[in-house]
């Protein structure tokens, strides 16, 4: 876990860093952070319980135990990563341990919507791409530079054209991301919309 | 895209914006919380110095950390005590209405608020949990969120979010003697894959959907997210509006006919447009058990457990894993499988029906004395009905534990927890790897009526032995 975090606030147009590379379909949140974890009222402590059980299993052995891995910032994955239960508290943890950006070739949809809310872009590249760049991390270390402008990633060695939805990009490269302040922008359209929803009339004694 | 299909429109009666980015800002009619996912919404509130917008239309209760065995306060659990005291705060703070432990309404919030009333058709339905599909049963559009879109809700009582595409899943004839909601949601969920749903809303269709209670509808939409979809839904019809009449919260007289009225024009069109559809045979569905670590990884009773060969080759790595961690062997019955512990509860199957159905099984038996069993209700509601009916009684003579409302050994947030690798044969909703509190702990989803064979026999058992 990497001391003195501090969340990412604005626009996001560059991730550069190394990559960790977790190998596995169908990674769900409860082995993210296993439920014992989300007794706390605040985030602040979840980095070091990142996949704790399964690290706890492989003894040391695991991706985010080895040395190389210790300061990675971009992590690899395979298919449907983060599916189950909406815990925020997983894409929470995984950037408290110091991740700062996902590709991966599928991620479960609320995990998605998840990472996108606290400033972690995610990425989608072919299945074939994706075990390129994990087999190149399985022998040396691989430090990709990621352009979300032009939605590149750039390497020493590796280069791929990674796809991200559209809208989630420009949320990145705008900063709105952060979506309150966009949404409280429309003050008076959601004062009318709420005025002109049928059931709001006649649930009179909803409380 | 999907035209004139029930999410379409209630999508778009709710949107409120195009926002710059491209997604839509869309109205959230109703926005249930609870202790594990609202903390740090409330906590961001405060720090952007914003109030909640519309109290009115959040309804808190207390489901997730609770004991089931001794619920008198403080808890003995000092950070689950911390967590139901900081909900009653924030409540207090900001006017929410808060269905506490006692209160005759506290439960699993996916119980709590169809009984209430709460839930009902053409609504938005938010909560910081991914069961919220759940709510999709009365033809709500419902969908979990996480903890920064609690924060929007509360704030603007709107999110941003991209329009899902629509799949029909579209099921012929009628479930048999002995199969019930939970084997065809399950058997749905193996047929399409556990991630086959990602960027769908399921809309759940056809006789043998139609045929479903109220309450077996909720099971089907809970499992959507195991699906990949965040939302499910059933067009509302007679059975939906009469659940719902007479509710707490449901509304009366005059506006009860209003209400109808609005209802009943709910409904995707004969003409619709779906993005995608699936039909399947209900009356071929059988119990079904999971053998694996995805809710996905399930066969009938008896059926063997799949050969590596048998599956495509998405399925080996995952189902590689699973042989390692179950202890199964592939080509393995399921069937005979013996059980450590057995669960009757959670969102997905703790309502008063499932109770009533383990129960008839139950009956003058007694479980096996190798096997920890315990039924955890949904509610305080479901509680009182059990009672009135005699259920507890039953659960108890037959060697089950009869518990206080909560989630329970669904998630193991509680000290109800599987040790070392114990086998559960459960009737929540997810059987990931540690899913029940050890992290070596094996989970077999099934029905409550299976999970009541399996209790008595002390191993997998098929419910229409007992049955016929």
């Amino acid at each position: 876990m990497k001391s003195n975090f501090i969340p990412p606030i604005g626009k996001i147009s560059n991730v550069n860093g190394r990559c960790i590379s977790l190998i596995g379909n169908d990674i769900d949140t409860d082995r993210i952070i296993p439920a014992r974890f989300l007794k706390c009222v605040n985030f602040d402590s979840l980095g070091e319980s990142v996949f704790e059980d399964d690290r706890r299993t492989l003894k040391g052995k695991h991706p985010f135990d080895l040395e190389k891995n210790k300061n990675a910032s971009i992590l690899v994955v395979n298919s449907n990563f983060g599916c189950g239960s909406s815990r925020e508290h997983a894409p929470q943890a995984l950037m408290r341990w110091g991740i700062k950006a996902i590709i991966g070739e599928s991620f479960a949809d609320i995990f998605y919507s998840n990472c996108i809310a606290i400033g972690i872009p995610c990425f989608t590249l072919p299945k074939q791409s994706i075990e390129e760049i994990q087999n190149y991390c399985d022998n040396q270390s691989l430090l990709l530079e990621i352009d979300l402008k032009n939605s590149l990633a750039k390497s020493k060695d590796l280069n791929f054209n990674l796809e991200i939805k559209v809208s989630s990009r420009k949320m990145f490269l705008s900063g709105e991301w952060d979506a309150t302040s966009t949404l409280l922008n429309n003050k008076n359209l959601i004062d009318n919309k709420f005025n002109q929803l049928p059931y709001i009339k006649f649930n009179t004694n909803f409380l | 895209m999907s035209q004139n299909t029930l999410f379409d429109k209630v999508w778009d009666l709710h949107k409120v914006s195009s926002l710059p980015g491209g997604s839509d800002q869309i109205f959230i009619g109703l926005h249930l919380i609870h202790e594990v996912t609202s903390p740090q919404a409330f906590g961001a509130l405060k720090d952007k110095n914003l109030k909640v917008k519309f109290p009115d239309r959040t309804v808190a209760t207390v489901d997730h950390i609770v004991p089931t065995d001794n619920q008198s306060r403080p808890f003995k659990d000092n950070l689950a005590e911390q967590m139901i005291e900081t909900l009653e705060k924030n409540c207090l703070e900001h006017k929410i209405r808060f269905f506490n432990i006692g209160s005759g309404n506290q439960g699993i919030v996916h119980v709590v608020a169809p009984e209430l009333g709460l839930t009902q058709p053409g609504m938005t339905i938010a909560c910081g949990d991914s069961h919220t599909s759940t709510h999709g049963a009365f033809g709500s559009i419902a969908f979990g969120i996480g903890t920064s879109q609690v924060r929007d809700v509360l704030a603007t009582q709107t999110i941003a979010m991209n329009k899902l595409k629509v799949r029909q899943i579209w099921c012929e004839n009628k479930l048999s003697k002995g199969v019930y909601a939970k084997d065809l949601v399950l058997h749905i969920i193996n047929e399409l894959g556990v991630k086959a749903g990602v960027g769908f809303a399921y809309e759940f269709a056809g006789p043998a959907i139609y045929e479903l209670s109220m309450e077996e509808r909720m099971t089907i939409c809970n499992m959507s997210i195991e699906g990949g979809a965040r939302c499910g839904y059933i067009n509302p019809d007679e059975k939906t509006f009469s659940y719902i009449k007479n509710k707490l919260y449901s509304p009366k007289n005059e506006n009860w006919d209003k209400a109808l009225t609005w209802w009943k024009s709910l409904k995707s069109d004969e003409n619709s447009i779906y993005d995608h559809v699936v039909k399947l045979d209900a009356s071929k569905v059988e119990p079904t058990v999971t053998w694996g670590i995805t809710p996905g990884q399930s066969i009938s009773i008896n059926q063997q457990i799949p050969l590596l060969d048998d599956l495509s080759p998405n399925d080996k790595l995952v189902a590689k894993e699973a042989y390692e961690y179950m202890s199964f062997k592939p080509g393995q019955l399921i069937k005979d499988t013996p059980v450590d512990v057995c669960f009757i509860g959670s969102c997905t199957n703790g309502r008063i029906s499932d109770l009533r159905v383990a129960a008839q099984v139950l009956k003058d038996k007694k479980v096996s004395k190798n096997v920890k069993a315990f039924v955890v209700p949904g509610s305080e509601k479901v509680a009182t009905e059990a009672k009135q009916e005699g259920i507890d009684q039953i659960f108890k003579d037959s060697g089950f534990q009869w518990r206080e409302p909560g989630c329970s050994m669904c998630l193991a947030m509680n000290s109800d927890k599987l040790i070392g690798n114990q086998v559960s044969a459960s009737s929540s909703n997810r059987n990931f790897k540690g899913r029940q509190g050890s992290p070596s702990g094996r989970t077999l989803l099934m029905s409550p009526a299976m999970v009541a064979a399996a209790a008595i026999n002390g191993k997998v058992s098929d419910v229409r032995e007992f049955i016929n």
